[in-house]
């Protein structure tokens, strides 16, 4: 399961454009990951203040 | 808000304004679409442009210029120092700017002109019929809207999905992409008439560090990485590890995140009835990451062809090809050679950054700039920088 901490996002998109099948919308100011989701695990990677997990 | 537009304009950054602001002042109906409640807020830059460039599509003003600066100062691994001044380095230091204070004056000047600007409006997908864009899908409000237009302009940011929805794959690879954490910080004693830049595996592996001077004791610091950098080495903690040991007393007032595009351009810009302008079309800078400039120049550009095409009943990808092939011709090759500079950069080991600054300590540059640097950093190392030497 994929998980973001909302405290931790500083909403900034990165991770967005690299999400090879564009299950990530940067919505105002949260993220929202879509069930397209296949759990690659790139966001996780990109992200400048590591807000995302993939929790087993 | 309207059902129908000659022309919207999904995201309200400079990319956006100014294209925006060049197709209302022609006369055209255009509605300027952003979806946070507020323009310029968060920041997501180091609000660094340079003076001359700047000065091509607005006058400078107090109210959005943080701090002027002479110079900029490169700091390898070891410390030894490039120092670049201003007549010289102008392409890459001049201002900090007030982003939060600027992208608004940009959006006003917008709306001055006539273009509708709406926030709290996010574009939710885009309209196709006979494989045309014909308009967006959006959210106003909360509330679900249909709005039609014979060109939509994708000027969405890093976060584009405008572009991927009409077809044109705008997807970064991890190393496409500098990922970016910095602070606003105060309290500190730094020279604000320069601004620095450092580099090192230790503190910015396949990136940089900066410090953008920002006026009365503070500065923005910040560093980005490659995105396929950051699970080691998480931009945010490099960061707080510099400030902590370098920047002992200081103070945080705000902290910024952020992705930039350093693909290079895509190789579409636009689809049938759909431009794509500044970070949504990957224009930033791959080597220095900085996007604004050429973001407002292409949206120039791309609004003064959109006005052509719609008062030619032409809106086809063919026809909207001219924004292309403009902005290519004005920015194509530096961006290509700022692309393979970096990827050469990001591979080298901090023993041959310091080989690199110590091959031009005795350097004059107060008559060059950085483009004159590159020149003479590919004559003095050929071996190491052999990849280069037909690029310069």
């Amino acid at each position: 399961m994929i998980s973001v901490n909302r405290y931790k996002c500083g909403y900034c998109g990165a991770c967005v454009s690299v999400c090879p099948v564009g299950a990530i919308e940067l919505v105002e100011t949260w993220i929202e990951i879509s069930d397209d989701c296949t759990e690659c695990g790139t966001c996780v990677n990109v992200c400048p203040v590591g807000a995302i997990e993939i929790l087993e | 808000m309207k059902e129908e537009y000659d022309v919207i304009v999904v995201g309200s950054g400079p990319a956006g304004s100014i294209t925006a602001k060049t197709i209302a002042s022609h006369g055209l109906d255009v509605l300027m679409i952003e979806k946070r409640q507020e323009i310029g807020d968060p920041v997501r830059c180091a609000e660094g442009v340079a003076k001359l460039q700047l000065k091509r599509h607005i006058e400078p003003d107090t109210r959005w210029i943080a701090a002027e600066v002479k110079g900029s100062r490169i700091f390898a691994p070891d410390g030894t120092p490039v120092e670049l001044s201003e007549d010289v380095s102008g392409a890459e230091v001049g201002y900090t700017l007030e982003r939060k204070i600027f992208d608004r004056a940009l959006a006003n000047e917008a709306a001055l002109a006539g273009v509708e600007v709406r926030v709290k409006t996010r574009a939710t997908g885009v309209i196709i019929e006979d494989g045309y864009v014909r308009g967006i899908t959006a959210m106003h409000i909360g509330e679900e809207r249909e709005i039609r237009a014979k060109i939509v302009i994708g000027a969405d940011g890093v976060e584009s999905k405008i572009g991927r929805w009409a077809g044109i794959d705008t997807t970064l690879q991890p190393s496409e992409l500098e990922s970016g954490a910095q602070f606003l910080v105060t309290n500190i004693d730094i020279s604000q008439d320069f601004c620095e830049f450092y580099l090192g595996n230790a503190i910015a592996p396949t990136g940089y560090l900066w410090v953008f001077p920002k006026g009365e004791r503070s500065a923005n610091i910040g560093l980005a990485i490659g995105g396929d950098a950051c699970s080691k080495n998480r931009p945010i903690d490099l960061l707080r590890d510099f400030v902590e040991t370098r920047y002992d007393d200081s103070r945080i007032l705000e902290i910024v995140v952020g992705g930039v595009p350093t693909s290079g351009p895509l190789d579409e810009m636009v689809a049938d009835g759909l431009m794509l302008v500044g970070d949504a079309a990957r224009q930033s800078d791959p080597l220095t990451g900085g996007g604004i400039i050429n973001a407002m120049d292409a949206g120039k550009i791309a609004g003064e062809v959109a006005v052509h095409a719609i008062e030619e009943g032409n809106v086809s990808k063919a026809r909207l090809r001219e924004y292309d092939t403009i902005w290519r011709e004005k920015h194509g090759k530096r961006l290509k050679r700022s692309l393979a500079v970096k990827n050469r950069f990001v591979t080298m080991a901090d023993d041959d950054l310091n080989k690199l600054a110590y091959s031009v300590k005795d350097v004059d540059f107060s008559t060059m700039d950085v483009f004159g640097l590159l020149v003479i950093l590919v004559r003095r190392n050929p071996k190491m920088l052999w990849s280069l030497r037909k690029l310069f």
